[in-house]
């Protein structure tokens, strides 16, 4: 059986300006042609030479870093913008989520928006109609799909537009990122949803940086790495290598790790790790763990905030801690320059390899946020008996327990 | 059963033509856009879609009393608020749906980046709304001839459709040339109110090209593609046959911008989600 969908050597050219204008003027373009002057430009190729098959009934999840080129792939398999080299051969009827509520209205009503959205992702206004009660059931908006949108709580114009969405019944479904917005029941009602969409035998190409949802939705997934396809094969070991490379160079390190030095707008300077207050890569169970940022605004901050996120090998978030929760400011006097520690007395978490994300703030917004910027290693730790419990069944490490027994 | 539906996506071709089929596969959008924009025109007004009738035939008293009664100006024998009417009902049908197309892909950009469908239906279907304000105020017109009692002859039945394509076909052209320049050059949200305003002056809307004293001006008159729509649309009224020259001029306009926008936005239609 001929794939679902083939694509073969797509590339994707920009043309940078070096004006740093905005949108072009006609003015501009006049006067240039006057002048006999070129426009500064640069070709920039988002993505070079990307070739694969998509059999029909696969979910592919599609991964890689910020700037990869994976909503470039998704715009052009969306036929959204042309590709400027290469060609896709699709067998099925395409439909796209790059976004949940593309033309939702603000004046219409909750019952207009999911007409005119339905119609928007391809549904048939007879399909629509059959729909209708499932999609307003999904939604648990039924009272008040006569008020117009905008006096919606954001939330709830978050659920209807994904009862619509998810009601959409392509051979191939192309999602991006959908799923990054919404709190953490409305996530997991969308991935279950999905998962009924792939297993029903539908096509699925989903963009996440959620690897825990590619990891559980897509059997195969692709690795982009500046616009090209670095690495096809079973989600568990894209996943790897894409943890590999991002930490490639930041494996090996002793504990401190040097940033931006002259970069202003980039407030962390240096991140240290120090377990038993030595500066360490690796930290073992239930050992005093402390990281410390050292930074340096433009600008004086009143409460700063240091969030940290401790994520497992498959990038599921395991403990993440601010300081704004657990002890409010802790600034005495506006500060620019400093360090900012947090120290945990013994670390929960079992042995394993895990990913940290570092954000810095003012408690309002994140002035920086490092993400998988470090990786630390937890040994194992042995008990009296010289035994460890097995890691099968713990993920996490509960130092002391008491143990009693009792006789009769 | 789903239609079997094999496509390719490849760089676009320079020579290529109207996606009838796509378009037909598509036709329920025309429905939603247009269904979308008359929705939201009306909506949190009071009138409602009272405003598509009150807003000619306020226009119609103002130029009665100005240019009819102050400055006397002729109207080929009809009474002037109906000489006015006549030429006003399809001139907003076209200058609104003029503006509406021109700005039509730039108010949609969110949409045109984010989902595929054939960029066409957009300036086509805010055209469309203005055929709904148009139908809206033809209830008004034929109440104005009852009251005139104007008589009308038999020919109306296919010569008002007749002059009502005519004005689609104006507004497609330049509408759907004006939405793609629009959405690469942002110049033209400016150009375009004033574009429409010195059209109304160059169109014999409010008064008779026979009125121009020099041959020379009336030549450049007739240029206008909707001088062929308004002389038409009155010619069952009037019963004076236009001049043939003129009315060919005007429609080779027509037809000539039908065609240079329909090829230009086909020919940029691809970008419009880099540019927007």
């Amino acid at each position: 059986m001929k794939p679902i969908l083939e694509v073969r050597n797509i590339g994707k050219k920009f043309r940078l300006q070096h004006q740093s204008r905005g949108y072009l003027s006609l003015r501009e373009r006049l006067v240039s042609a006057i002048r006999f002057e070129r426009n500064e430009t640069e070709d920039f190729w988002a993505l070079t030479d990307v070739s694969f098959d998509v059999q029909q009934g696969e979910s592919i999840g599609i991964i890689g870093r910020n700037g990869a080129g994976k909503s470039t792939l998704l715009k052009i398999l969306s036929k959204i913008t042309p590709p400027t080299t290469g060609k896709i051969i699709s067998r099925g009827r395409t439909a796209s989520l790059l976004e949940v509520g593309t033309g939702f209205h603000p004046e219409l009503t909750g019952r207009e928006n999911i007409f005119f959205n339905g119609s928007l992702l391809g549904m048939k206004r007879k399909e629509i109609k059959n729909k209708f009660d499932e999609i307003v059931d999904f939604s648990g908006v039924e009272k008040f799909l006569d008020t117009p949108l905008k006096h919606y709580s954001s939330g709830m114009q978050l659920r209807l537009a994904f009862a619509v969405a998810a009601f959409l019944e392509p051979e191939i479904l192309i999602i991006d990122e959908v799923l990054a917005v919404g709190d953490a029941e409305f996530q997991k009602k969308c991935l279950g949803k999905m998962e009924d969409v792939s297993k029903s035998g539908r096509t699925i190409l989903f963009v996440s940086h959620n690897m825990a949802a590619v990891q559980s939705l897509c059997t195969k997934s692709i690795l982009l790495k500046n616009g090209k396809l670095q690495f096809i094969n079973f989600s568990t070991e894209v996943i790897q290598e894409y943890f590999n490379q991002i930490e490639g160079n930041l494996k090996n390190h002793s504990g401190i790790l040097e940033f931006n030095q002259n970069n202003s707008t980039k407030p962390i300077k240096k991140i240290e790790i120090l377990c038993d207050g030595k500066n360490s890569n690796t930290a073992h169970m239930g050992c005093q763990l402390e990281i410390r940022v050292h930074f340096k605004t433009t600008t004086y901050l009143d409460a700063p905030v240091l969030g940290v996120i401790f994520k497992d090998g498959q990038g599921i978030p395991m403990i993440g801690v601010n300081n704004k929760h657990y002890a409010g400011n802790i600034a005495e006097h506006p500060i620019s320059e400093g360090c900012i520690s947090m120290s945990i007395p013994y670390l929960t978490l079992f042995e394993g390899v895990y990913h940290t994300d570092i954000h810095f703030g003012n408690g309002y917004s994140d002035y920086e946020i490092l993400q998988d910027c470090f990786e630390f290693t937890v040994e194992p730790l042995k008990f009296a008996s010289g035994e460890i419990p097995d890691k099968r069944f713990n993920r996490l490490f509960i130092k002391e327990i008491e143990w009693t027994l009792d006789s009769k | 059963m789903p239609e079997y539906i094999e496509y390719k996506i490849e760089p676009p071709s320079t020579a290529k033509i109207l996606h009838w089929k796509e378009l037909w596969l598509y036709r329920e959008l025309f429905y939603f856009f247009t269904w979308r924009d008359i929705k939201v025109k009306y909506k949190q007004t009071l009138l409602g879609f009272l405003w598509a009738i009150l807003q000619p035939l306020f226009m119609m008293i103002i130029f009665t009393f100005f240019f009819g009664r102050a400055l006397n100006i002729p109207s080929q024998n009809l009474p002037y608020p109906l000489y006015v009417f006549s030429g006003l009902l399809l001139w907003n049908m076209f200058s609104a749906g003029l503006t509406n197309a021109s700005n039509s892909m730039v108010n949609n950009a969110a949409i045109i980046k984010k989902i595929y469908f054939p960029r066409l239906i957009i300036p086509v279907s805010s055209i469309l709304v203005a055929l709904f304000d148009f139908l809206m105020g033809f209830g008004i017109y034929t109440g104005l001839l009852v009251y005139y009692a104007q008589p009308v002859a038999w020919s109306a039945a296919f010569i008002w459709p007749l002059a009502l394509i005519l004005t689609v076909v104006a507004t497609m052209g330049l509408g759907s040339w004006l939405s793609a320049l629009n959405i690469k050059y942002r110049d033209f949200r400016y150009v375009i109110p004033f574009l429409v305003q010195v059209l109304f002056f160059l169109t014999p809307v409010i008064y008779p090209v026979s009125m121009l004293k020099y041959p020379f001006l009336q030549y450049i008159l007739v240029c206008s593609p909707m001088y062929a729509a308004i002389e038409l649309f009155r010619y069952p009224l009037t019963d004076a046959m236009p001049d043939i020259y003129f009315m060919t001029a005007s429609l080779t306009s027509g037809v000539v911008f039908l065609f240079i926008g329909i090829f230009y936005f086909k020919q940029t239609e691809n970008f419009f989600a880099d540019y927007a």
